[in-house]
């Protein structure tokens, strides 16, 4: 074998090694530029009166976006409401009842509820509670996020109980307890970190959403804490000011941008340290 | 156990009661008691495994529900516009004509164009993690960087796009010589190509740390380089592996809703090249659902999301077969 065809193969294996290298580090490119883009732009717009004010008709100068954060962080909390016991009672259903056909079918429909396209889900909320109901309301808006949230706590809550061993269950089994109690005091506190790092990471991936909302809790330029009238969200509002002409409504959704931002991803590192302390494998 | 003890307490405290009105009869309901308490705890019991039971049958209601709705929806426009709706080539829902197609053509160029642009970076970043170094605080912190693409939410990606991507591709635009319009379908598959990047990256990596060890080195032992255990053992045994990966990323892809509709032109005509303005159908949902005042208008938007609903469910699935049969082997 000649030494050139052994160079020019390891050359080969070393240039393709960099071209990696090169193409995976590209990648954090657009999130760095992103970062960097939306705290520019975003950092001088926040202030007190930022946060406690409601956005101003366009051309007078000011406003803030108190109804958006309000109206997010009362969406949430009522999705979480719903879907959150679900959620956890459907993962232990799930990881109780490994092989039954009920198990399996309804394995298949939260797997298919994960890749539902957002969009499809307002709809959904739209016909189910908008239009019974007469009107646009957060109430629909929260059931259309709830039902995003379900396959990731199902999702999460299946995958930690499966990995406790048996011997717990057995042992407290052996000690007389009923089936109930065992679930309760023993198998969920048990796998109750990779429980919470799963509903953590379900509202950090609802805080974003703005399809499921567009036809749902529709937004309102006024302050309401009422979850059956139309309520703001963060992302609905970037959303709307972001495609508005005027430059106050752009400066507007470039500060809520960045509350958006900030508050999604330091979640979702929170959620990352928790799981790495606890070594909860999601 | 804490439980069995309250439950003493009460039927202690139960039985006080009693025994103060006659203590004769307070013996009786001791006995009664204890006879009584298995059985209400195994009643309790059942009820709990019955709303688990519940739970379960509540999801496949719940998909169910949702594509019945989807279909019961859409009914009239089905009705009205025949198979043929998906191939009309024209939107036009003043004059009450109603295509399909422009948004279907829409869809799959535009995410057909962000798989192949993100296929090299997922790809690289899935054997950088997986093959090349798998440890260490430098690609720990690459893989959660990754992680986090996923996590920005999409409404970010579009106001990022309309204000920073667009002005550079309309340059670009100049340079080349198509109308310069900047949003289209060309800006879109760049924000969703990065958006996806994520999905196949991180299966990827997973199926890329399964493939055993002793087949790479044997590899090795024959005097292989790391290239070419890389194209001959690696990549050919997670073969479906990455491409389930991919099908993943596409299914993201074809239902990403806000970033799309924000950068993406928003006209409702055929599109001529990559460059052009347009509309996919989770876009032209978002855009009219609300705005929608006739009956049929309304249903063939529903129509829209029963199509998208289908094929990204069988996109998913697919994807899902795939990997399963993968772990399990």
């Amino acid at each position: 074998m000649n030494i050139g065809s052994v160079n020019y193969r390891i050359g080969k294996s070393i240039g393709f090694q960099l071209a990696t290298i090169l193409f995976a580090f590209a990648c954090v490119v657009p999130l760095l530029a992103i970062l960097f883009y939306i705290v520019k732009a975003g950092i001088t717009k926040i202030n007190w009166h930022f946060l406690v004010n409601v956005p101003k008709p366009v051309g007078e100068i000011g406003g803030g976006i108190a109804n958006a954060l309000v109206g997010s962080v009362i969406i949430i909390l009522v999705a979480s409401v719903i879907a959150v016991p679900i959620g956890i009672m459907t993962g232990i259903f799930l990881s109780e009842n490994r092989k039954s056909k009920l198990a399996y079918w309804s394995r298949l429909s939260v797997d298919i509820l994960q890749g539902v396209p957002s969009i499809v889900i307002g709809i959904i909320a739209y016909f189910w509670l908008v239009k019974p109901l007469r009107g646009f309301s957060a109430l629909s808006g929260s059931v259309a996020l709830a039902i995003m949230m379900l396959p990731i706590v199902v999702r999460s809550t299946e995958e930690t109980l499966k990995l406790l061993p048996d011997s717990l269950k057995e042992a407290a089994y052996a000690l007389g307890m009923p089936f109930h109690r065992v679930i309760f005091k023993v198998i969920v506190p048990c796998g109750i970190s990779g429980i919470l790092s799963g509903v953590m990471l379900s509202i950090a991936r609802i805080t974003g959403e703005t399809a499921p909302l567009l036809f749902t809790a529709f937004g309102n330029p006024y302050l309401t804490t009422n979850i059956t009238k139309p309520m703001h969200s963060l992302p609905l509002l970037i959303f709307n000011y972001a495609t508005s002409p005027y430059n106050d409504w752009h400066d507007l959704a470039w500060g809520a941008s960045l509350i958006l931002l900030m508050w999604v991803l330091l979640l979702n590192i929170f959620t990352k340290l928790i799981t790495r302390k606890w070594k909860v494998q999601l | 156990m804490d439980r069995s003890v309250e439950n003493d307490a009460i039927t202690r405290s139960d039985l006080s009661l009693r025994v103060i009105s006659s203590a004769g009869a307070g013996q009786l309901v001791k006995a009664k008691a204890k006879t009584r308490r298995p059985f209400r705890q195994i009643r309790t019991e059942n009820v709990f495994k019955r709303t688990l039971v519940i739970m379960g049958i509540l999801m496949v209601i719940l998909v169910l529900g949702i594509l019945l709705t989807l279909v019961v929806q859409s009914l009239p426009s089905i009705k009205a516009l025949g198979p043929k709706y998906l191939w009309g080539k024209v939107w036009d829902p003043v004059q009450d004509i109603y295509g399909a197609w422009p948004f279907l053509l829409g869809t799959l160029i535009s995410s057909f164009l962000a798989l192949f642009i993100s296929i090299p970076f997922s790809i690289a970043v899935a054997i950088f993690l997986g093959e090349y170094y798998p440890k260490g605080w430098l690609p720990n912190l690459l893989k959660n960087t990754v992680e986090l693409i996923a996590a920005v939410p999409s409404v970010i990606y579009g106001f990022w796009g309309l204000a920073v991507l667009v002005p550079i591709v309309r340059n670009f635009e100049n340079k080349i010589g198509v109308q310069p319009v900047g949003v289209g379908i060309f800006s879109s598959s760049l924000i969703l190509a990065v958006m996806i990047i994520p999905y196949a990256a991180s299966l990827g990596r997973s199926m890329i740390q399964m493939v055993p060890s002793t087949l790479k080195e044997a590899a090795y032992g024959l005097g292989a380089t790391r290239w070419e255990v890389i194209r001959s053992v690696v990549l050919p045994y997670t073969k479906s592996g990455l491409f389930a990966g991919i099908l993943l990323s596409l299914g993201r892809a074809l239902g990403e809703t806000m970033a799309v509709t924000m950068v993406i032109g928003n006209t409702s005509i055929i599109p001529k090249n990559i460059f052009s303005p347009g509309n996919t159908m989770a876009s032209v949902i978002a855009n009219e659902f609300t705005e929608a005042d006739k009956a049929v208008y309304l249903s063939a938007l529903i129509e829209l999301g029963l199509v998208l609903f289908l094929v990204t469910v069988v996109i998913n699935m697919i994807g899902k077969k795939i990997i399963d049969r993968f772990t399990t082997e």
